[in-house]
């Protein structure tokens, strides 16, 4: 029974030499091609030039808050899928999205970001997600105990509400907020400010080791609450608790980078067919997976339409989205 | 008589005002093989459930080993009492993983990794339940009987004083059904298991338990030995149907004959 460990460091082995294949890529690919074996020279000795210019300011902070960004969402979607036993939950399921939507439409409208700086629209996107994610929580809980079920259909329907509050302050805003809000909707990996990259990745990282403290009461999870408590498992506390990690996980990536669509959803399928349902393995290699994926999107993203820039929120729904339907037809073929 | 292993005390329960379990008390020491009959929505369930301790208690006290079940902790319970439902499962995990999940009531939060002494038992339970072969495959790829032997492979590796099954036979053929109730017994005689579970079929009932506790509408109608619940007043009374009772030529025991309704209407 010991192959199983190292089937799982060989796996974990094997995403982490990806991801760095994937942050080659990223480094090399763009308006401006550098070369990969040029990199070393450039690092070292290349400071001032263009190059390393838009390496150090450009190209790094975007690949922190990718590994950041799609690790965060992919863990948050792989936890939430595991408390509901339900494979189409993502960490926007929950209104986590919508809430942010709204916070940062609600900032732009006001001017906020005029006013107070340009922070503010990552502060009120998490603070928009964190109230959804409270008022989901609470309404859902009822003598101490969470109400899964329930949990599901107050977030989907809290989620429309904010969504549709956010659609009434686009369609009474000027031009220009309409703008700013629809570009913030889309996500985008581009994030001048420093502190809130390295914010994000602390909480990815954070969140990671967090979730290993839970990863038993997970494994157990995935035969139903009922037999989970029978193997001793407090279910009660356990997903109170995983439902906060997936929630922050997501709140901070939505209110840093925006909505960005579909990872949360599609690594954690991809994974579980390629890594089977144990959490300890699925855990790690969906966040690393995650974050290739969302690295290379960001890539693809920057070089489609050269000069522009698309949102990376529209190629991970294509791209993902596309993945997705051919693994289901595929999955299904097999079944008949 | 041994020690007690399960010691249930004027003990009410129920889910709100609609139904519940009324003042039930049972007793069952240390290597007893006892079942529970009744009609559907007699509270077998409930009784089960309150066992799991899933519903709280209105009254009474559950004793398991001497010890107070509302004092223990979820993890304590665990090593305590196992429970085999019969909920088909349809989680994508292998037999062995799965059989292993039963040694989580002795796993710290943070450990990692299965210890030497998890495998070890996990694998003797394996082979006692006839799964071992079956250790790679994906539990929802397996047939009923054998996911019935897995949960039971998995319910032993929790080393339970008491172990609660939740109608083993269910959609099960003949075969299978004799196949588990044997295992069960052979646990039940070799380690000397308390076994206590939840079963429709009176005959089985009557062939495998040495105490049956026969319920009706919440309460307890008569508990004892299989020739004296299984007595064909007990069982019409109970529900509600006519029957007639034999003893079984070769074991001895009680066994239960259904009379259609035309039969009977062409005998009076």
């Amino acid at each position: 029974m010991r192959s199983e460990v190292l089937k799982w460091i060989i796996i974990t082995m094997v995403l982490l030499l990806s991801l760095l294949i994937a942050i080659g890529v990223s480094l090399t690919i763009g308006e401006l091609n550098i070369s990969f074996f040029d990199l070393p020279e450039i690092l070292k000795n290349g400071k001032g030039s263009i190059e390393y210019t838009i390496i150090s300011n450009i190209r790094i902070p975007r690949i922190i808050l990718g590994i950041a960004v799609g690790g965060a969402l992919s863990l948050s979607g792989v936890i939430l899928q595991g408390i509901y036993r339900n494979p189409l939950v993502e960490p926007y399921t929950m209104g986590i999205s919508g809430g942010a939507a709204l916070g940062v439409a609600l900032t732009i409208v006001l001017g906020l970001h005029f006013l107070f700086g340009s922070f503010m629209l990552p502060l009120l996107g998490f603070t928009g997600a964190l109230l959804t994610i409270v008022l989901v929580y609470f309404i859902s809980i009822k003598q101490g105990r969470i109400r899964i079920q329930n949990m599901l259909l107050i977030g989907v329907m809290i989620s429309f509400i904010a969504s549709s509050a956010m659609m009434l302050l686009m369609a009474i805003t000027t031009k220009d907020n309409l703008h700013g809000i629809v570009f913030w909707i889309m996500g985008s990996l581009d994030e001048p400010n420093r502190s809130l990259i390295w914010i994000n990745f602390a909480v990815a990282i954070f969140g990671l080791l967090l979730s290993y403290v839970f990863v038993r009461p997970l494994n157990a999870l995935r035969l139903g609450e009922e037999k989970a408590r029978h193997l001793g498992v407090n279910t009660n506390l356990s997903i109170k608790l995983l439902f906060v990690i997936a929630s922050l996980l997501a709140g901070v990536s939505v209110a840093v980078a925006g909505v960005i669509g579909f990872v949360g959803l599609v690594i954690p399928h991809i994974m579980r067919t390629m890594v089977g349902t144990d959490n300890r393995i699925l855990l790690i290699s969906s966040f690393i997976t995650g974050s290739i994926f969302l690295i290379l999107c960001d890539s693809i993203s920057r070089v489609l339409i050269l000069p522009n820039e698309l949102p990376i929120g529209v190629i991970t729904g294509i791209f993902g989205g596309l993945v997705f339907v051919i693994i289901l037809s595929r999955k299904s073929m097999k079944f008949n | 008589m041994g020690n007690l292993i399960l010691d249930i005390r004027n003990y009410s329960c129920g889910y709100g005002s609609k139904f519940s379990l009324d003042n039930i008390s049972i007793e069952l020491s240390e290597g007893c093989f006892a079942g529970i009959i009744g009609p559907n929505g007699a509270g077998k369930t409930t009784l089960f459930r309150g066992l799991t301790n899933e519903l709280s208690a209105k009254s009474g006290d559950i004793k398991i080993n001497g010890i107070n079940l509302k004092s223990l902790r979820y993890k304590e319970k665990a090593k305590l009492i196992a429970v085999v439902s019969q909920t088909i499962e349809q989680a994508k995990i292998k037999v062995k993983d799965y059989v292993l999940m039963g040694r989580l009531p002795y796993q710290s939060r943070f450990s990692f990794l299965e210890t030497n002494e998890d495998y070890e038992i996990a694998e003797k339970y394996m082979k006692l339940t006839n799964v071992w072969r079956l250790k790679e495959k994906m539990m929802n790829e397996i047939s009923g009987g054998e996911q019935q032997l897995a949960g039971i492979a998995r319910a032993l590796t929790q080393e339970p004083k008491l172990l609660l099954l939740d109608e083993p036979t269910a959609h099960l053929d003949i075969t299978h059904q004799v196949q588990v109730l044997n295992l069960i017994q052979e646990l039940n005689k070799k380690l000397k298991l308390t076994v206590l579970m939840n079963i429709h079929d009176l005959n089985l009932a009557g062939e495998y338990c040495d105490y049956i506790i026969m319920m009706k509408n919440g309460k307890i109608h008569t508990q004892g030995s299989p020739q004296e619940v299984l007595d064909y007043k007990n069982i019409e009374e109970v529900y509600n149907t006519v029957v007639v009772t034999k003893t079984n030529p070769v074991s001895k025991k009680p066994a239960v004959f259904l009379v259609s309704g035309q039969t009977l209407n062409n005998s009076k």
